[in-house]
Protein backbone atom coordinates (compact mmCIF):
# COMPACT_ATOMS: atom_id res chain seq x y z
CA UNK A 1 0.00 0.00 0.00
CA UNK A 2 1.04 3.56 -0.91
CA UNK A 3 2.45 5.48 2.36
CA UNK A 4 3.22 9.03 2.52
CA UNK A 5 6.43 10.25 5.26
CA UNK A 6 5.22 12.93 8.25
CA UNK A 7 7.17 14.13 10.64
CA UNK A 8 5.96 15.59 13.88
CA UNK A 9 7.47 18.93 13.86
CA UNK A 10 7.17 19.63 17.51
CA UNK A 11 9.05 16.81 19.04
CA UNK A 12 11.74 16.54 15.34
CA UNK A 13 15.16 18.05 16.96
CA UNK A 14 16.83 18.13 13.79
CA UNK A 15 19.12 15.17 14.36
CA UNK A 16 19.35 14.52 11.11
CA UNK A 17 19.28 10.58 10.91
CA UNK A 18 16.68 10.72 8.11
CA UNK A 19 18.33 12.81 5.53
CA UNK A 20 21.57 10.26 6.33
CA UNK A 21 18.78 7.21 5.60
CA UNK A 22 17.08 8.74 3.26
CA UNK A 23 18.49 11.05 0.99
CA UNK A 24 16.18 10.36 -2.23
CA UNK A 25 13.33 12.22 -0.28
CA UNK A 26 14.44 14.05 2.78
CA UNK A 27 16.74 16.85 2.34
CA UNK A 28 17.60 19.24 5.12
CA UNK A 29 17.30 22.98 5.24
CA UNK A 30 19.91 25.29 6.55
CA UNK A 31 18.78 24.85 10.32
CA UNK A 32 19.58 20.81 10.39
CA UNK A 33 15.53 20.10 10.38
CA UNK A 34 13.96 17.43 7.55
CA UNK A 35 12.69 18.73 4.10
CA UNK A 36 10.35 15.69 2.60
CA UNK A 37 9.92 15.27 -0.85
CA UNK A 38 5.82 15.63 -1.95
CA UNK A 39 3.75 12.55 -2.66
CA UNK A 40 3.97 9.29 -1.96
CA UNK A 41 6.97 6.97 -1.25
CA UNK A 42 8.02 4.71 -4.22
CA UNK A 43 8.11 1.04 -3.83
CA UNK A 44 11.76 0.48 -4.54
CA UNK A 45 12.49 3.33 -1.15
CA UNK A 46 9.83 1.89 1.26
CA UNK A 47 12.33 -0.27 3.21
CA UNK A 48 14.40 2.39 3.41
CA UNK A 49 11.95 4.45 4.38
CA UNK A 50 10.93 2.26 7.30
CA UNK A 51 14.45 2.44 8.22
CA UNK A 52 14.58 6.14 8.63
CA UNK A 53 11.53 5.84 10.41
CA UNK A 54 12.48 3.34 13.18
CA UNK A 55 15.83 5.23 13.38
CA UNK A 56 14.54 8.25 14.05
CA UNK A 57 16.08 9.15 17.66
CA UNK A 58 12.91 11.13 18.75
CA UNK A 59 10.55 9.03 17.23
CA UNK A 60 8.94 11.94 15.15
CA UNK A 61 9.26 10.69 11.45
CA UNK A 62 6.61 7.89 10.71
CA UNK A 63 4.71 6.56 7.59
CA UNK A 64 1.01 7.08 7.35
CA UNK A 65 -0.98 5.21 4.95
CA UNK A 66 -3.89 7.92 4.84
CA UNK A 67 -3.33 11.94 3.71
CA UNK A 68 -3.53 13.84 6.41
CA UNK A 69 -7.39 15.16 6.27
CA UNK A 70 -8.33 18.76 5.41
CA UNK A 71 -8.46 20.70 8.14
CA UNK A 72 -8.53 23.93 10.33
CA UNK B 1 -22.92 48.95 1.18
CA UNK B 2 -22.43 48.27 5.38
CA UNK B 3 -25.73 46.37 6.26
CA UNK B 4 -25.90 45.58 10.00
CA UNK B 5 -27.53 42.55 10.96
CA UNK B 6 -24.52 41.82 13.84
CA UNK B 7 -24.39 45.17 14.89
CA UNK B 8 -27.77 46.04 14.10
CA UNK B 9 -30.53 47.24 17.31
CA UNK B 10 -29.99 50.04 19.40
CA UNK B 11 -26.64 52.73 18.95
CA UNK B 12 -23.49 51.36 19.61
CA UNK B 13 -22.09 54.26 21.28
CA UNK B 14 -24.18 53.64 24.16
CA UNK B 15 -22.47 50.44 24.42
CA UNK B 16 -23.73 46.76 25.64
CA UNK B 17 -27.32 45.36 24.69
CA UNK B 18 -28.71 43.92 27.82
CA UNK B 19 -30.28 40.41 27.90
CA UNK B 20 -33.74 41.77 28.30
CA UNK B 21 -32.93 44.30 24.90
CA UNK B 22 -31.85 41.49 23.29
CA UNK B 23 -34.90 39.49 23.70
CA UNK B 24 -37.32 42.30 22.93
CA UNK B 25 -35.55 42.70 20.06
CA UNK B 26 -34.95 39.45 18.26
CA UNK B 27 -36.90 36.62 20.86
CA UNK B 28 -36.45 33.98 22.96
CA UNK B 29 -33.63 31.84 22.14
CA UNK B 30 -34.36 29.06 19.79
CA UNK B 31 -35.24 25.36 20.49
CA UNK B 32 -32.31 23.13 18.43
CA UNK B 33 -33.70 20.94 16.34
CA UNK B 34 -31.90 18.66 13.73
CA UNK B 35 -32.76 21.28 11.13
CA UNK B 36 -30.12 23.58 12.74
CA UNK B 37 -27.25 21.64 11.01
CA UNK B 38 -29.02 21.93 7.78
CA UNK B 39 -29.50 25.44 8.09
CA UNK B 40 -25.79 25.90 8.90
CA UNK B 41 -24.77 23.99 6.15
CA UNK B 42 -26.65 25.66 3.07
CA UNK B 43 -26.24 28.86 4.90
CA UNK B 44 -22.26 28.38 3.54
CA UNK B 45 -21.28 29.68 7.09
CA UNK B 46 -17.21 29.27 7.50
CA UNK B 47 -15.55 30.07 10.69
CA UNK B 48 -14.42 33.85 11.08
CA UNK B 49 -11.18 33.36 13.13
CA UNK B 50 -8.97 33.35 9.30
CA UNK B 51 -9.49 29.81 8.67
CA UNK B 52 -13.28 30.26 6.66
CA UNK B 53 -13.31 26.42 7.48
CA UNK B 54 -17.26 25.16 6.84
CA UNK B 55 -18.97 25.55 10.16
CA UNK B 56 -21.22 22.51 9.42
CA UNK B 57 -18.03 20.25 8.68
CA UNK B 58 -16.70 20.91 11.59
CA UNK B 59 -19.79 20.39 13.76
CA UNK B 60 -20.23 17.08 12.14
CA UNK B 61 -16.86 16.32 13.06
CA UNK B 62 -17.52 16.94 16.15
CA UNK B 63 -20.88 14.84 16.55
CA UNK B 64 -19.33 11.79 14.77
CA UNK B 65 -16.21 11.83 17.19
CA UNK B 66 -19.41 11.59 19.61
CA UNK B 67 -18.99 15.23 21.38
CA UNK B 68 -18.64 15.47 24.98
CA UNK B 69 -15.97 17.97 24.88
CA UNK B 70 -16.29 21.31 25.66
CA UNK B 71 -17.07 24.44 23.44
CA UNK B 72 -14.67 26.91 23.42
CA UNK B 73 -15.82 30.40 22.49
CA UNK B 74 -12.91 31.89 21.02
CA UNK B 75 -12.26 35.12 21.62
CA UNK B 76 -9.00 35.31 21.73
CA UNK B 77 -8.26 37.64 19.18
CA UNK B 78 -4.46 38.03 18.75
CA UNK B 79 -3.71 39.33 15.64
CA UNK B 80 -2.91 42.96 16.55
CA UNK B 81 -4.80 44.77 13.74
CA UNK B 82 -7.92 43.12 14.74
CA UNK B 83 -10.76 44.57 16.66
CA UNK B 84 -14.15 43.14 15.41
CA UNK B 85 -13.89 39.94 17.93
CA UNK B 86 -13.55 42.11 21.12
CA UNK B 87 -15.97 44.77 19.77
CA UNK B 88 -18.66 41.94 18.99
CA UNK B 89 -18.16 40.95 22.73
CA UNK B 90 -18.22 44.18 24.31
CA UNK B 91 -21.72 45.55 22.29
CA UNK B 92 -23.71 42.28 21.18
CA UNK B 93 -22.51 39.77 23.63
CA UNK B 94 -26.00 37.64 24.03
CA UNK B 95 -25.99 37.23 20.27
CA UNK B 96 -22.30 35.55 20.68
CA UNK B 97 -23.95 33.61 24.14
CA UNK B 98 -26.95 32.44 21.88
CA UNK B 99 -24.65 31.17 19.26
CA UNK B 100 -22.61 29.21 21.69
CA UNK B 101 -25.85 27.57 23.47
CA UNK B 102 -26.96 26.36 19.84
CA UNK B 103 -23.40 24.81 19.12
CA UNK B 104 -22.89 23.80 22.65
CA UNK B 105 -26.36 21.70 22.54
CA UNK B 106 -25.68 20.38 18.68
CA UNK B 107 -22.33 19.13 19.05
CA UNK B 108 -23.31 17.92 22.87
CA UNK B 109 -20.80 19.89 24.56
CA UNK B 110 -20.29 19.27 27.91
CA UNK B 111 -19.37 22.97 29.08
CA UNK B 112 -19.14 26.31 27.21
CA UNK B 113 -15.72 28.12 27.78
CA UNK B 114 -15.32 31.98 27.07
CA UNK B 115 -11.85 32.15 26.01
CA UNK B 116 -11.54 35.71 25.39
CA UNK B 117 -7.80 37.48 25.14
CA UNK B 118 -6.43 38.76 28.68
CA UNK B 119 -5.91 42.34 27.65
CA UNK B 120 -9.50 42.51 25.97
CA UNK B 121 -11.29 44.11 29.43
CA UNK B 122 -13.97 45.49 28.46
CA UNK B 123 -14.99 42.07 26.18
CA UNK B 124 -14.13 40.13 29.44
CA UNK B 125 -16.13 42.21 31.62
CA UNK B 126 -19.24 42.37 29.59
CA UNK B 127 -19.06 38.67 28.66
CA UNK B 128 -18.69 37.76 32.28
CA UNK B 129 -22.03 40.08 32.66
CA UNK B 130 -23.68 38.68 30.16
CA UNK B 131 -23.10 35.24 31.29
CA UNK B 132 -24.59 36.36 34.85
CA UNK B 133 -27.81 37.76 33.26
CA UNK B 134 -28.88 33.80 31.96
CA UNK B 135 -31.47 32.16 33.35
CA UNK B 136 -29.18 29.55 35.47
CA UNK B 137 -30.14 26.49 33.52
CA UNK B 138 -28.70 27.76 30.48
CA UNK B 139 -25.18 28.05 31.35
CA UNK B 140 -24.63 26.01 34.30
CA UNK B 141 -21.13 25.19 32.69
CA UNK B 142 -20.30 28.14 31.47
CA UNK B 143 -17.07 29.51 32.26
CA UNK B 144 -14.41 32.54 31.01
CA UNK B 145 -11.03 31.87 30.81
CA UNK B 146 -8.42 34.05 29.83
CA UNK B 147 -6.28 33.58 26.62
CA UNK B 148 -2.59 34.84 27.05
CA UNK B 149 -1.62 37.95 25.02
CA UNK B 150 -0.19 36.20 22.24
CA UNK B 151 -0.54 35.95 18.41
CA UNK B 152 -0.60 31.80 18.71
CA UNK B 153 -2.93 31.80 21.66
CA UNK B 154 -5.93 31.72 19.62
CA UNK B 155 -4.99 28.98 17.55
CA UNK B 156 -7.33 26.33 18.41
CA UNK B 157 -5.40 23.70 19.33
CA UNK B 158 -3.34 26.33 21.83
CA UNK B 159 -6.47 27.00 23.08
CA UNK B 160 -7.62 22.90 23.75
CA UNK B 161 -4.14 22.58 24.84
CA UNK B 162 -4.06 25.64 27.67
CA UNK B 163 -7.66 24.04 29.09
CA UNK B 164 -5.97 20.51 29.41
CA UNK B 165 -2.31 21.83 30.38
CA UNK B 166 -2.15 25.29 31.03
CA UNK B 167 0.13 26.28 27.99
CA UNK B 168 -1.25 28.24 25.19
CA UNK B 169 0.58 26.52 22.29
CA UNK B 170 0.00 24.48 19.65
CA UNK B 171 -0.53 20.47 19.20
CA UNK B 172 0.73 18.35 16.47
CA UNK B 173 -2.37 17.66 14.06
CA UNK B 174 -3.85 15.17 13.83
CA UNK B 175 -5.88 14.63 15.82
CA UNK B 176 -7.58 18.10 15.85
CA UNK B 177 -9.09 19.25 19.08
CA UNK B 178 -12.26 18.43 17.02
CA UNK B 179 -11.26 14.63 16.53
CA UNK B 180 -10.36 14.61 19.94
CA UNK B 181 -6.99 15.87 19.87
CA UNK B 182 -4.24 14.98 22.95
CA UNK B 183 -6.59 11.97 23.96
CA UNK B 184 -9.68 14.32 25.07
CA UNK B 185 -12.81 14.37 24.12
CA UNK B 186 -13.66 15.87 20.46
CA UNK B 187 -13.54 19.63 21.04
CA UNK B 188 -15.43 22.36 19.32
CA UNK B 189 -13.20 25.62 19.04
CA UNK B 190 -15.49 28.23 17.23
CA UNK B 191 -14.81 31.97 16.46
CA UNK B 192 -16.93 34.86 18.37
CA UNK B 193 -18.47 36.22 15.23
CA UNK B 194 -19.37 32.87 13.65
CA UNK B 195 -21.42 31.71 16.56
CA UNK B 196 -23.09 35.27 16.69
CA UNK B 197 -23.85 34.26 13.14
CA UNK B 198 -25.22 31.05 14.27
CA UNK B 199 -27.76 32.74 16.90
CA UNK B 200 -29.13 34.49 13.36
CA UNK B 201 -29.28 32.18 11.23
CA UNK B 202 -30.95 29.86 13.68
CA UNK B 203 -34.00 32.24 14.15
CA UNK B 204 -34.18 33.40 10.67
CA UNK B 205 -32.68 30.49 8.46
CA UNK B 206 -30.20 29.77 6.07
CA UNK B 207 -32.05 31.20 2.82
CA UNK B 208 -32.18 34.65 4.86
CA UNK B 209 -28.60 34.51 5.94
CA UNK B 210 -27.36 34.25 2.36
CA UNK B 211 -30.44 37.45 0.93
CA UNK B 212 -26.67 39.67 2.01
CA UNK B 213 -23.85 39.24 -0.16
CA UNK B 214 -22.65 40.59 -3.71
CA UNK B 215 -20.85 38.54 -6.26
CA UNK B 216 -22.47 35.16 -4.98
CA UNK B 217 -21.27 35.40 -1.52
CA UNK B 218 -22.88 34.83 1.33
CA UNK B 219 -23.67 36.60 4.51
CA UNK B 220 -22.11 39.73 6.50
CA UNK B 221 -18.73 39.94 7.72
CA UNK B 222 -17.30 41.87 10.01
CA UNK B 223 -13.94 43.77 8.93
CA UNK B 224 -11.50 45.63 10.66
CA UNK B 225 -10.08 48.15 8.74
CA UNK B 226 -6.61 50.20 9.32
CA UNK B 227 -4.06 52.48 8.24
CA UNK B 228 -4.53 55.27 6.28
CA UNK B 229 -8.27 55.60 6.30
CA UNK B 230 -10.33 59.24 7.95
CA UNK B 231 -12.12 56.33 10.21
CA UNK B 232 -10.61 53.39 11.08
CA UNK B 233 -12.17 50.89 12.96
CA UNK B 234 -14.67 48.32 12.98
CA UNK B 235 -17.38 47.63 9.98
CA UNK B 236 -20.07 44.97 8.84
CA UNK B 237 -20.44 44.87 5.20
CA UNK B 238 -22.11 42.68 2.82
CA UNK B 239 -19.69 39.89 1.70
CA UNK B 240 -17.98 39.86 -1.22
CA UNK B 241 -17.84 43.78 -1.46
CA UNK B 242 -14.84 45.20 -3.05
CA UNK B 243 -11.79 46.76 -1.01
CA UNK B 244 -12.75 50.04 -2.70
CA UNK B 245 -15.71 49.74 -0.98
CA UNK B 246 -14.53 48.94 2.64
CA UNK B 247 -12.31 52.25 1.63
CA UNK B 248 -15.14 54.27 1.37
CA UNK B 249 -16.88 53.07 3.89
CA UNK B 250 -14.29 53.92 6.41
CA UNK B 251 -14.56 57.45 5.16
CA UNK B 252 -12.19 57.23 2.50
CA UNK B 253 -8.24 57.61 2.50
CA UNK B 254 -6.17 60.25 4.19
CA UNK B 255 -3.30 60.11 1.87
CA UNK B 256 -2.29 58.14 -1.88
CA UNK B 257 -2.36 54.68 -0.69
CA UNK B 258 0.11 52.27 -2.05
CA UNK B 259 -0.69 48.93 -1.20
CA UNK B 260 -3.29 47.06 0.85
CA UNK B 261 -2.41 44.02 3.60
CA UNK B 262 -5.62 41.57 3.10
CA UNK B 263 -5.69 39.19 6.31
CA UNK B 264 -4.09 40.66 8.45
CA UNK B 265 -0.42 39.37 9.41
CA UNK B 266 -0.70 35.87 7.84
CA UNK B 267 -2.35 37.37 4.76
CA UNK B 268 -0.99 39.29 1.66
CA UNK B 269 0.13 42.36 0.39
CA UNK B 270 -1.54 43.48 -2.49
CA UNK B 271 -0.18 46.92 -5.07
CA UNK B 272 -3.40 48.94 -4.72
CA UNK B 273 -4.09 49.21 -8.67
CA UNK B 274 -4.61 45.14 -8.08
CA UNK B 275 -6.52 45.61 -4.98
CA UNK B 276 -9.57 48.20 -5.22
CA UNK B 277 -11.67 45.58 -7.07
CA UNK B 278 -11.08 42.61 -5.14
CA UNK B 279 -13.85 40.93 -3.58
CA UNK B 280 -14.13 40.93 0.20
CA UNK B 281 -14.75 37.45 0.77
CA UNK B 282 -13.23 34.15 2.27
CA UNK B 283 -13.34 31.81 -0.99
CA UNK B 284 -13.77 34.21 -3.71
CA UNK B 285 -10.31 35.59 -2.10
CA UNK B 286 -8.82 32.26 -1.61
CA UNK B 287 -9.41 31.20 -5.79
CA UNK B 288 -6.71 34.26 -5.97
CA UNK B 289 -4.46 32.85 -3.98
CA UNK B 290 -5.33 35.34 -1.20
CA UNK B 291 -6.92 35.63 2.04
CA UNK B 292 -9.49 36.95 4.44
CA UNK B 293 -7.88 36.08 7.16
CA UNK B 294 -9.79 37.35 10.31
CA UNK B 295 -11.13 40.60 8.29
CA UNK B 296 -8.63 42.96 8.71
CA UNK B 297 -7.56 45.20 5.40
CA UNK B 298 -5.07 47.87 6.38
CA UNK B 299 -4.13 50.86 4.09
CA UNK B 300 -0.47 51.54 3.20
CA UNK B 301 0.13 55.27 2.78
CA UNK B 302 2.73 56.82 0.39
CA UNK B 303 4.64 58.39 3.15
CA UNK B 304 5.01 54.77 4.19
CA UNK B 305 7.92 52.09 3.34
CA UNK B 306 6.14 48.50 2.20
CA UNK B 307 9.69 47.18 3.06
CA UNK B 308 9.89 48.25 6.66
CA UNK B 309 6.39 48.02 7.60
CA UNK B 310 7.39 44.03 6.52
CA UNK B 311 10.07 44.12 8.23
CA UNK B 312 8.62 45.55 11.27
CA UNK B 313 5.52 42.56 10.93
CA UNK B 314 8.29 39.68 10.63
CA UNK B 315 9.79 40.96 13.63
CA UNK B 316 6.46 40.73 15.57
CA UNK B 317 5.73 36.74 14.02
CA UNK B 318 9.40 35.65 14.62
CA UNK B 319 9.02 36.99 18.03
CA UNK B 320 5.66 34.99 18.52
CA UNK B 321 6.69 31.57 17.41
CA UNK B 322 6.24 29.36 20.38
CA UNK B 323 9.61 28.10 19.86
CA UNK B 324 8.31 24.27 19.45
CA UNK B 325 8.97 23.51 16.18
CA UNK B 326 12.64 24.29 14.36
CA UNK B 327 11.36 25.42 11.26
CA UNK B 328 9.69 28.06 12.47
CA UNK B 329 11.25 28.99 15.20
CA UNK B 330 14.46 29.08 13.25
CA UNK B 331 13.01 29.85 10.09
CA UNK B 332 11.69 33.00 11.39
CA UNK B 333 14.08 34.48 12.83
CA UNK B 334 16.20 34.53 10.50
CA UNK B 335 13.58 35.69 8.27
CA UNK B 336 13.17 38.73 10.25
CA UNK B 337 16.97 39.24 10.30
CA UNK B 338 17.23 39.45 7.08
CA UNK B 339 14.22 41.67 6.34
CA UNK B 340 15.39 43.70 8.90
CA UNK B 341 18.71 43.94 6.98
CA UNK B 342 16.98 44.84 3.88
CA UNK B 343 14.92 47.57 5.54
CA UNK B 344 18.07 49.12 6.91
CA UNK B 345 20.07 49.12 4.03
CA UNK B 346 23.08 46.60 5.03
CA UNK B 347 22.05 43.85 2.80
CA UNK B 348 24.26 41.28 2.22
CA UNK B 349 24.41 40.42 -1.45
CA UNK B 350 22.56 36.45 -1.28
CA UNK B 351 20.24 38.24 1.11
CA UNK B 352 17.05 38.19 -1.24
CA UNK B 353 17.58 35.04 -2.87
CA UNK B 354 17.73 33.87 0.26
CA UNK B 355 14.39 35.49 2.00
CA UNK B 356 12.99 34.20 -2.05
CA UNK B 357 14.15 30.36 -0.97
CA UNK B 358 13.21 29.92 3.07
CA UNK B 359 9.98 31.44 2.56
CA UNK B 360 9.39 28.32 0.29
CA UNK B 361 11.08 26.07 2.19
CA UNK B 362 9.26 27.48 6.22
CA UNK B 363 5.98 26.76 4.64
CA UNK B 364 3.83 23.67 5.80
CA UNK B 365 6.96 23.02 8.04
CA UNK B 366 4.92 23.48 11.77
CA UNK B 367 2.58 21.79 13.74
CA UNK B 368 0.15 24.90 13.08
CA UNK B 369 0.05 27.27 10.17
CA UNK B 370 2.20 30.28 12.22
CA UNK B 371 5.38 29.31 9.70
CA UNK B 372 2.65 28.87 6.72
CA UNK B 373 1.15 32.60 7.72
CA UNK B 374 4.57 34.38 8.07
CA UNK B 375 6.24 32.92 4.87
CA UNK B 376 2.99 33.54 3.13
CA UNK B 377 3.00 37.42 4.11
CA UNK B 378 6.96 37.81 3.41
CA UNK B 379 6.15 36.44 -0.25
CA UNK B 380 3.54 38.41 -1.08
CA UNK B 381 5.62 41.66 -0.13
CA UNK B 382 8.44 40.00 -2.13
CA UNK B 383 6.09 40.80 -5.09
CA UNK B 384 4.43 43.83 -3.42
CA UNK B 385 7.35 45.71 -2.95
CA UNK B 386 9.64 44.01 -5.78
CA UNK B 387 11.66 47.24 -6.79
CA UNK B 388 12.12 48.08 -3.15
CA UNK B 389 13.62 45.04 -1.97
CA UNK B 390 15.69 45.15 -4.79
CA UNK B 391 17.46 48.38 -3.93
CA UNK B 392 16.38 49.80 -0.34
CA UNK B 393 17.54 52.86 1.13
CA UNK B 394 18.24 52.80 4.73
CA UNK B 395 15.58 54.65 6.57
CA UNK B 396 14.16 51.92 8.81
CA UNK B 397 13.12 53.44 11.82
CA UNK B 398 11.87 56.87 10.36
CA UNK B 399 8.86 54.87 9.71
CA UNK B 400 5.33 55.24 11.52
CA UNK B 401 4.18 52.01 13.03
Amino acid sequence: MSKQLAIDRIRCDGRGMCAELLPELISLDDWGYPMIASGWVPDQLSAQAERAVRSCPVLALTLRSVPVPEDR
Amino acid sequence: MSRLRLLSGPDLAAGSEALNAHVQRLGPLPAVGPGLFDSVERSGLTGRGGAAFPVARKWRAVSAAGGGGALIVNGAEGEPQSFKDRTLMSLRPHLVLDGALLAARAVRASSVVLYIGEEHRTAQVTMARAVAERPEHELRHGRVVLAPARYVAGESSAAVNLLNADIASPTTRPPSPHEGGGGRLPTLVQNVETLAQVALIARYGADWFRLAGRRGAAGTILMTVAGAVTSPGVVEVEAGISVREVLELAGGATQQVTAVLLGGYFGSWVDAASAWDLPLDASMLRERGLTLGCGVVGFLPVTSCGVCETARIMEYLASESSAQCGPCFFGLRALATTSGRIAQGIADPGDLARLERWSREVRGRGACHHPDGAAGLLQSALTAFATEFQSHPAHMGSQVA
